[in-house]
Parts: structure tokens; sequence; C-alpha cells
């Protein structure tokens, strides 16, 4: 009993954020109703006992890419932009989105996911959650979680590439380093002896 | 009794909030950003429902490969999107039609 009321709180404050990310004016209230459909969610996964992902949720989501959301808004400095389209979309948005989940609400009726077949087992009380996933991402799944690390290495190269530029006023390149300007440099490039009276 | 037919309504839900935000704010390419953000996240937790009721631990695998993704594909699309405003002055989508044949 105590779960369902949980269940369907949790449920009712997601649905209601991620509305609210559609729906709000101000992009920077749109951002923060999705940390709190973050939040919610993560409440969800502990629901179903998966606290490895929900901690990771909040950690990741909330801590670094809401962040980095809510930083590029405030350094755009967007002025609250006019959305001419909002209301002649609609009614064909409304129409789709009712219809996608009208046909995947009919669909999961009547089909076998029916709480007969698919019972969660107890897990004793001593289970870890993060030990297990760990268990299976390094053994099972090593290959594809070092192509994880792969593909966020390319994210981190691709976004400093993309962002950084030349100086407009004086066409320079951004400060780099010149490493074989660097290494030929001799000593009398940098040191100056100076004679003087000690005082 | 909370079943998995529950999570996958919920995830419906979400799903189709997520697809008429993307039809309603098609002018802002951020909000149309945390609206992919929103669709991932609908996914994620079918993911987790399955994981869950079907007793196996590959689903929360698969979540850990997608977080990773999404991640990567967040910070990509907002280092585009810096790009564009540098250059445009600004985010509309209306105005970036220059690839248009």
């Amino acid at each position: 009993m105590f779960e369902q009321i949980l269940f369907y709180w949790f449920t009712a404050v997601l649905l209601l954020a991620a509305i609210g990310v559609v729906v709000v004016r101000n992009p920077v209230y749109s951002a923060l109703s999705l940390i709190l459909a973050f939040f919610t969610m993560t409440a969800l996964w502990l629901l179903m006992e998966a606290e490895f992902l929900a901690i990771a949720l909040i950690l990741v989501y909330v801590g670094a890419v809401m962040v980095l959301f809510l930083f590029i808004i405030m350094m755009l400095d967007l002025k609250i932009v006019e959305r001419e389209g909002f209301i002649r979309y609609l009614p064909i948005g409304l129409g789709v989105a009712g219809m996608v989940a009208l046909e995947m609400i009919m669909v999961l009726q009547r089909s076998n996911f029916d709480s007969e077949r698919y019972l969660a087992a107890e897990s004793p009380a001593d289970f870890n959650n993060a030990e297990a996933l760990g268990e299976l991402l390094y053994t099972h799944y090593l290959y594809p979680f070092e192509i994880a690390a792969v593909v966020l290495l390319v994210a981190v190269i691709a976004a400093i590439l993309l962002t950084l530029r030349k100086r407009v006023a004086t066409d320079q390149p951004a400060k780099t380093q010149d490493i074989e300007q660097q290494v030929r440099v001799k000593r009398e490039d940098r040191v100056r002896l100076v004679k003087m009276k000690s005082e | 009794m909370i079943t998995l037919t529950h999570y996958l309504i919920v995830s419906a839900l979400l799903f189709a909030i997520s697809v008429a935000g993307i039809f309603l704010n098609r002018k802002n390419i951020l909000i149309l950003l945390m609206c992919i953000e929103l669709l991932l996240l609908s996914v994620n937790l079918n993911f987790v429902a399955f994981s869950h009721f079907m007793n196996n631990l590959d689903g929360q695998v698969f979540v850990f490969f997608i977080l990773t993704v999404a991640a990567a594909e967040s910070a990509i699309g907002l280092a585009i999107l810096v790009t564009i405003f540098r250059n445009r002055r600004s985010i509309n989508v209306e105005d970036l039609h220059s690839l248009k044949g």
C-alpha cells in the first residue's frame, strides 16, 4: 500500500515536471523543472531497487548535464524568446502525443506483461546492487565499457575543438602551446644576467 | 501491487509528453535538447523496469551505457549550440537554413 502511494505520488510529480519542461516560457524554469523530473525519476528507480543507477543519474545528470544546460542558458543571455508557432502547432502536437500515448497504452494493456509472468524476486537484505552491476560490467561487458570510455573521450575533444576559436580582434589563434618552439628554446633566450652593486 | 505495466505506462506517457514538446518548441534548440533528454529518460525507465521485473541485471548495464552516450550527446550538442550562437547571434531554428538546397 505504501509503495503504491509512493509510486503514484512520484509519477504525478514526474509527469507534471515533464509538462513544465515543455510548456514553460522561460528556459531557466524549463531547465529547473527538468531537474525536478530527474529527481523524481531517481525516486522511481529506487522503488525498483536500482540504487546505483539512481545515484549515478543524480550525479551525472543533475550534477553535470543540467548544470551545463543552465550554464549555457546564462552564458548565451537569451531573452525570453517569443514562441511563435506554439499555438499553431498545439493541435498537431497534442494529437501526435495523444496518439502515441494511446497506442502504447493499448498495446501494453493487452500484452503479456501481466503480473503473473513478471514478478520481481525478493532480493536478500544484504544484496548489493552496485556490486552486482560492477561484476557484470567488468566481466561480461568489459569491451562495451571501454568503448563507452572512448565515446566520452571523443565527446570531450569534440566539445573543446568546437568551442575553440580565433580571437576576433587580433585574428590570433587562441592561446596554445607551441611545443616545437618550447623545445628549441636556448638559455640565452630566457636568461639575462645583470651586473649590479649589492645594496 | 505495482506491476511492470504500471511502469511501462508511465514511460509511455513521458515519451508522449516529450514528443509533444519537440512539436511545440520547434523554434528553440535549447528546449529541443531538453526534450531529447526527457525521451532518453523515459526509455531508461523502460530498461530499468524490465530489468527489475525479469530479475536480470543486463538492462541496468544498458541504462549505464545510455547515460554515457546521452552525456556525450548533450555535451557536443551544447558545444554546437554555442558555436551557432556565436556565428548567428540567435538559436532560432528558422535562422538555420544555409544548407537548404
